[in-house]
């Protein structure tokens, strides 16, 4: 038995060649990351600069970060760019995850269908999103009658619906591709008959069997959609709604410093979210890991 | 309270029949007319090559799928239409169904807790099942953690958490490596008996069946060929598919003698069952234990039945031998290894067959047999 560990051990040491090509592999790794790092993280450093440094006084000042809140519209487009980011992921996530579990389970063949579908808001671009919106509206039934009470609410400034609408269909393939990615991911058929084997009924298993091994690709489909709903600029401004990007524009018009400054504090949010759902959704391996090490003490 | 009184105990072992189960899908009839008793506390293992319809008859009884028709009975009742939710029955799969963002109590507990069975109760149940499948040292592990041997075995522990009316187990075994399919087919059978609970199992593997089953059904093309306990399938195959499938058989052909007997070379043998008319061609069937060979000394004088060996493959306590008669009928013959030294390839060897009563069948090409079937 002894032997046979050492000679394990033994197995395991990788060969001259592979120890040899080791630092080559790692001095070229490194190479890659620094000029992936230089080009990501220099354009942002030099925003950064920019936003902070006193051109009248020299030296450097946070003025545009501090005294950001206070500028007239903020909170107001930041708030409603937040209500359409919750209405489009809602939105999204209850008009695809049933559809989705029925095609997975229950309709194969319409997976193609419904992949072509889902992908298609990729090759139409968001100004023709917008011309579709505008001739729809003002088509003839959507003018006058009980259904242009409907057109017009959709068209609320509060939450304009039509706008959450169009981003759904926005982050349509993005949200699409997260979920089927979790979904491939884990064998759902065999899941739907061990519980239903066990007496589930179709909402329990949903609740409690299928949607828990989905959560982090549920999650990462509702950031893909509330980062492009914080950024999209095209639609919002086409259709005269004050978002978020779009008063980051229209501030920037006057002050070319805080708008450099709103668009890292933009990002600096989306990475937040981004490191906060990593978080959350890899506190499950935290958990087994410590359960295993206390095992093992 | 346990969980276990909560639900049905699990001694209380069911009858389980199909009568007359038919199972069409488009032009294919993956079950023909299926009818199979299967006693109370029974294990009965259905055995056969893909596409036979053993795993279609595993999910008609499961409720995964209805029957074009024909009844299910359940304890004399049917449950034909009734839904997979409703039926209690315990299932383990092939492939490892565990619910991932589950520990393999809470899997077990899955069950209890869908019965309403309290907290405590069902906790204590699960840790009691798991112990009962060797894995007490791994409650709280999820599943990922967990090896395929003991992801099955959790799998086991759920299936009978529910105080199942029937187990059933499609294929559970095939996934895990040899030694760990070894050790877990003991466990099932012996928990299996432990329990008392009717089980059916589906294998494609003849000695998982034939090793753990009480009753063996072997299915060809939607239709059961025999149903028998394994030493009554191993020794008198109903059917030529059966005698094929089930162990190794070959068959050399014999001509039946006026005396009831058949000839087989230069030796006479008695038939067992129904003796062909004097005169009829037929293949004597006979395993390859049943096959007695000797090395031939270079003066003896050869004969058209005396073979040479082709290949020798070593098994382990015994290896058998490829034969290739001088008329070219081809024979495997099991030998006690210690011999094997003197039955190298090439060696010309005498030929007989075991001396007691012995299958036959008619000489019929296979090509006509499978139109037949």
């Amino acid at each position: 038995m002894v032997a046979l560990a050492q000679t394990g051990r033994t197995g395991a040491a990788p060969p001259a060649a592979t120890r040899r090509r080791r630092p080559q592999v790692r001095v070229g790794r490194s190479v890659t990351l620094l000029l992936a790092a230089i080009y990501f993280i220099g354009p942002l450093g030099v925003a950064f600069w920019f936003s902070i440094h006193d051109r009248l006084h020299g030296g450097v000042r946070f003025h545009e970060y501090t005294g950001v809140f206070s500028v007239p519209g903020l909170m107001d487009s930041f708030t409603l760019s937040l209500k359409l980011a919750a209405a489009t992921i809602v939105i999204l996530l209850v008009l695809l995850v049933p559809t989705m579990l029925l095609v997975q389970l229950r309709l194969p063949r319409f997976r193609p269908i419904m992949e072509t579908l889902c992908l298609m808001p990729l090759v139409v671009p968001p100004v023709v999103l917008a011309a579709g919106i505008f001739a729809v509206l003002g088509s003839g039934p959507l003018t006058s009658g009980p259904l242009a009470t409907i057109a017009s609410d959709l068209q609320e400034t509060s939450l304009p619906w039509i706008l959450a609408l169009e981003y759904v269909i926005l982050t349509l393939p993005f949200s699409y591709r997260a979920i089927d990615a979790g979904m491939r991911s884990i064998d759902l058929a065999t899941l739907v008959k061990a519980a239903r084997n066990l007496g589930a009924s179709w909402p329990t298993l949903t609740v409690r069997v299928l949607l828990p091994p989905l959560r982090t690709a549920l999650l990462n489909a509702g950031f893909l959609a509330f980062a492009l709903v914080l950024g999209e600029y095209t639609l919002a401004t086409i259709l005269q709604y004050t978002v978020f990007s779009v008063w980051i524009v229209t501030a920037g018009q006057t002050d070319g410093q805080l708008q450099t400054a709103l668009s890292i504090m933009s990002l600096g949010v989306t990475w937040v979210l981004l490191i906060v759902i990593g978080l959350f959704a890899g506190s499950r391996k935290g958990r087994s890991r410590s359960i295993r090490r206390r095992k093992t003490a | 309270m346990t969980a276990q009184m909560e639900t049905r105990p699990a001694t209380t072992s069911t009858s389980v029949e199909f009568v007359g189960v038919t199972r069409v899908f488009g032009s294919t009839t993956a079950l023909a007319g299926l009818d199979l008793a299967i006693e109370p506390g029974e294990l009965l293992a259905l055995l056969g090559p893909s596409g036979c319809g053993k795993t279609t008859a595993l999910r008609l009884l499961a409720g995964f799928d209805q029957p074009t028709s024909g009844e299910i009975l359940v304890d004399g009742r049917d449950v034909t239409r009734l839904a997979v939710n409703k039926r209690d029955m315990g299932m383990v799969f092939q492939s490892y169904s565990l619910f991932p963002t589950m520990s393999a109590r809470d899997n077990v507990a899955f069950g209890l807790r869908l019965r309403g069975s309290a907290a405590s109760a069902r906790r204590a149940r699960a840790g009691e099942l798991l112990d009962l499948v060797g894995l007490s040292a791994h409650l709280d592990k999820f599943p990922h953690q967990l090896s395929g041997g003991q992801q099955q075995r959790v799998a086991l522990a759920r299936a009978l958490a529910i105080a199942p009316r029937v187990l059933l187990l499609d294929e559970p075994l095939s996934a895990l490596d040899a030694l760990v399919r070894a050790q877990l087919r003991e466990e099932i059978r012996r928990i299996q008996l432990e329990l008392g609970v009717t089980t059916v199992f589906v294998t494609h593997d003849q000695e998982e069946a034939l090793s753990m089953a009480d009753r063996v059904g072997v299915m060809r093309a939607g239709r059961l060929e025999q149903c028998d306990v394994p030493s009554v399938l191993y020794q008198r195959p109903a059917t030529a598919f059966v005698a094929e499938f089930v162990g190794t058989m070959n068959q050399v052909p014999g001509v039946i003698g006026a005396d009831g007997r058949v000839q087989v070379g230069t030796q006479a043998l008695s038939v067992d069952g129904p003796v062909p008319a004097a005169g009829v061609a037929v293949s004597v069937l006979a395993r390859p234990e049943a096959v007695l060979i000797e090395p031939l000394a270079a003066v003896d004088a050869r004969s058209p039945s005396d073979a040479t060996v082709l290949v020798a493959t070593f098994f382990g306590a015994v290896t058998r031998l490829r034969l290739v008669r001088a008329d070219g009928v081809e024979l495997l013959a099991d030998v006690a290894s210690h011999r094997a030294a003197e039955l190298t390839p090439g060696t010309a060897v005498r030929v007989s067959l075991l001396d007691r009563p012995v299958l036959v069948r008619a000489s019929v090409p296979r090509e006509a047999e499978a139109e037949h079937h």
